[in-house]
């Protein structure tokens, strides 16, 4: 890991502590409500808000999960260097696609 | 103290094993009394590395049951169990032989981490003052008895795991001098330190502290590389 993964790394990290506490409040409030999958979806679909928040939290998740698969598969793997980029560039690639499929299912569809 | 002390040195090179040798008890023993025992009294081929004999020079360090050691200052009476020792060169370097593991690398790497004083003034400059109390000064303080024996290099995991890591000892001696306020080359080690394999590469495990003969404490020293780093390279000062 070099500096500029290292900051990015934290960034992200700081991002999702508030990002991850909003999304547990909201998981405990939509079961304590016994919202039903409609329900939840009334609310998120259109808003701008619900789409912020969670292709933040998406964004941050990808960049923060391939660069420490990076250190993994460096340090516990033969993969080299190169190698190991490559991988977690598809990985984050695919953490995002699958996360902003999921967002754009509850906010646009 | 009387009886004996069933020891196993490691003998040959990498591919090598484990020898084992009966060696009389003595009161105040040390793990390199042992060793030299050996050599005078049972094999005289046996090779390993000491000078100063007091805790000074940093060469006898050895791998003694299980764990980095510094063997001058390693009473046998603390270590052994069961009245067996069991003694080897340092991880994490090659074996020369037996116990005398190739430093090469270790030191390769006090160089890369630009671990050398670049001075920014001539003999014809006034001498620097120097505040004992100033947090450089102190900060460097902290961190600048290191007698480069090896140990902390030996116990890292992030070294076992990535051989291009520069290593605790490098990276504290670069923070040394990063707090020296009399040192011209201060980008150039801070660029050297923020590349892959540098203090970003620590996991914070602590080994380094935990087995420092002399309680030192690298971790601490590779948190402000990384703030340092992270400072500079935010302000545009270094690039990775």
């Amino acid at each position: 890991m070099n500096v500029r993964l290292y900051i990015w790394q934290r960034l992200t990290a700081a991002l999702m502590v508030p990002l991850l506490l909003v999304h547990l409040a909201v998981i405990f409030y939509a079961s304590r409500k016994g919202l039903s999958a409609a329900d939840m979806l009334a609310r998120t679909r259109g808003s701008v808000s619900w789409a912020l928040f969670y292709g933040t939290f998406v964004s941050a998740v990808a960049v923060h999960a391939s660069i420490g698969l990076r250190t993994v598969l460096t340090e516990w793997t033969p993969l080299g260097t190169r190698a190991s980029n490559i991988a977690v560039i598809a990985f984050g690639l695919l953490l995002a696609v699958l996360g902003f499929r999921a967002v754009v299912a509850v906010v646009l569809i | 103290m009387a009886g004996t002390l069933q020891v196993s040195l490691w003998r040959g090179g990498s591919d090598g094993r484990y020898v084992d040798y009966e060696v009389p008890m003595r009161d105040s023993q040390t793990v390199l009394d042992i060793v030299t025992w050996v050599q005078r009294n049972a094999d005289a081929t046996l090779s390993y590395r000491f000078a100063c004999r007091v805790g000074m020079c940093g060469s006898c360090a050895m791998t003694v049951n299980g764990r980095p050691r510094w063997t001058c200052r390693t009473h046998v009476s603390k270590v052994a169990s069961n009245g067996r020792i069991k003694v080897g060169p340092l991880e994490n370097l090659p074996v020369i032989k037996d116990l005398a593991a190739d430093m090469q690398p270790f030191f390769e790497k006090w160089q890369r981490a630009q671990g050398r004083f670049a001075p920014s003034k001539t003999r014809t400059d006034p001498i620097e003052r120097i505040a004992p109390d100033s947090p450089a000064r102190l900060a460097a303080n902290a961190a600048i008895e290191c007698i480069n024996c090896g140990v902390c290099y030996a116990a890292c995991d992030t070294v076992r795991w990535n051989p291009d890591y520069l290593g605790p000892a490098a990276l504290n001696r670069a923070w040394t001098l990063v707090n020296d306020v009399r040192d011209a080359a201060n980008m150039e080690r801070l660029t050297a330190v923020a590349a892959d394999s540098g203090c970003h590469a620590c996991h914070s495990h602590q080994s380094c502290q935990e087995h420092c003969p002399v309680a030192l404490n690298p971790t601490a020293s590779i948190a402000g590389l990384k703030r340092k780093t992270a400072q500079a390279y935010l302000r545009g000062e270094i690039k990775p």
